[in-house]
């Protein structure tokens, strides 16, 4: 198998949970209410976790250390989704984007633990019970909120408008998707996004919200290949900052 | 100085000792992260261990509270791994882990078949007056480990142990 293919699935994979688990830790002490504040922290911790048992793996395959890769790279080599990096907004806009995310999240996390790749596969396997309780809470929000009062369900649905491109943007397909999916590493993006766009639906329609129709939207691409917004660099410099003053900090 | 015969089963004794920093009535070995103990020919010692969440700040801890106490009791040519390579669920609690969690206050996670959905979590046994008359108010709670319910009984909120 290709290493460059391996390697090129872990960054997305490892840079998308990085970036959402620093926006998530925003949420502390200025979350809407005590459980959501301690809700959205959780999350980025776990996230946080999650992308370090990634930058593990490709320590493994020769890339630098963790630390070094997660926190002196620029934007432009950065990986991730372009929905990550938006910045937090108000709690619905948070909140869809979570809902977005973790859907899609746990459907890659169960097709990686029937990978090929041995390393990977142990990982995912144990990552998905961890992220099912992200979507549990994200459905059960959905679900409270999106039936809920005509301010709560206007704010929802303009927040889910804002947020499709972007979202649709996790589904960018990477250069060597053919053959991370004929090596049965990976099950490939379409297949992750066909199945997110049949969960996704299936909460929409126990409320108020409408699915807007995803074919006529043109995703937000670019963020697979380093193409980011201007907020991603801001939020990097923020995250670095310790880390730059001096690397070998403890706390 | 080494007081008794290296074996699995003397380590694994030694390890009861290491708690979990976050729940000091748990060790380690009930908790269900210690994944495995070898001991070679040539007497060399192999922990291996799992997290319970990946992200789980303790775990760090936890590694080096294994060395320490393994080097404590004169054991020096040891080495701890840390893998996924046997992932940790809830299901690998011991009974008496479980029962320790109860004493503390924590409700045990439920066994179950590992597929998680809402009813798991929402009837979860009071751990002060075992009703079942129970809310879950939050799957989140002060460490990554714990859930936050309501007692309907009781009038107490209570914290679970996730199922994972």
């Amino acid at each position: 198998m290709n290493e460059l293919a391996i390697k090129d699935l872990l960054y997305k994979l490892a840079d998308d949970q990085l970036i959402l688990g620093h926006r998530n830790s925003e949420w502390t002490g200025f979350g809407p209410i005590l459980e959501e504040d301690i809700a959205f922290s959780s999350m980025a911790q776990d996230k946080i976790g999650h992308s370090l048992a990634f930058y593990t793996l490709l320590q493994e395959l020769g890339e630098a250390d963790p630390d070094t890769v997660a926190f002196t790279r620029n934007a432009e080599q950065f990986h991730n989704s372009q929905l990550v990096e938006l910045p937090n907004g108000e709690y619905d806009f948070s909140l869809i984007r979570h809902f977005l995310y973790d859907n899609a999240e746990i459907i890659r996390f169960e097709m990686l633990s029937q990978s090929s790749y041995e390393p990977i596969a142990k990982v995912a396997t144990k990552l998905k019970g961890e992220v099912k309780y992200h979507v549990l809470h994200a459905n059960t929000w959905i679900k409270n909120l999106g039936a809920s009062t005509e301010e709560a369900i206007l704010r929802l649905q303009s927040a889910l408008n804002e947020a499709l491109p972007y979202a649709l943007s996790m589904f960018e397909k990477s250069k060597y998707e053919q053959e991370l999916i004929d090596a049965g590493v990976y099950g490939g993006e379409e297949a992750v996004k066909a199945e997110w766009l049949k969960r996704i639906q299936a909460v929409l329609e126990k409320t108020d919200l409408k699915l807007p129709d995803v074919e006529s939207i043109e995703p937000k691409f670019g963020g697979r290949y380093g193409e980011h917004t201007e907020h991603l660099q801001l939020l990097l410099d923020e995250m670095a900052e310790v880390f730059k003053i001096d690397p070998t900090a403890e706390w | 100085m080494v007081i008794m015969p290296l074996t699995k089963e003397n380590i694994l004794t030694l390890l009861e000792e290491v708690k979990d920093p976050e729940i000091p009535v748990l060790s380690l070995v009930d908790l269900g992260v210690i994944t495995g103990v070898e001991v070679s020919a040539d007497d060399h010692v192999t922990v291996n261990m799992t997290p319970t969440f990946a992200g789980c700040p303790a775990m760090d801890y936890m590694k080096k509270d294994v060395e320490r106490t393994l080097e404590k009791h004169g054991i020096s040519n040891y080495t701890v791994n840390m893998t996924f390579d046997k992932p940790w669920d809830s299901n690998k609690l011991s009974e008496k882990g479980r029962q320790h969690l109860k004493e503390f206050g924590l409700a045990p996670p439920p066994k179950y078949d590992l597929i998680l959905d809402l009813d798991i979590l929402e009837h979860v046994k009071c751990p002060y007056c075992d009703s079942d008359n129970t809310d879950l108010r939050t799957p989140f709670g002060p460490t990554l480990c714990r859930s936050m319910h309501y007692c309907n009984n009781c009038k107490q909120m209570f914290e679970q142990f996730k199922p994972l």
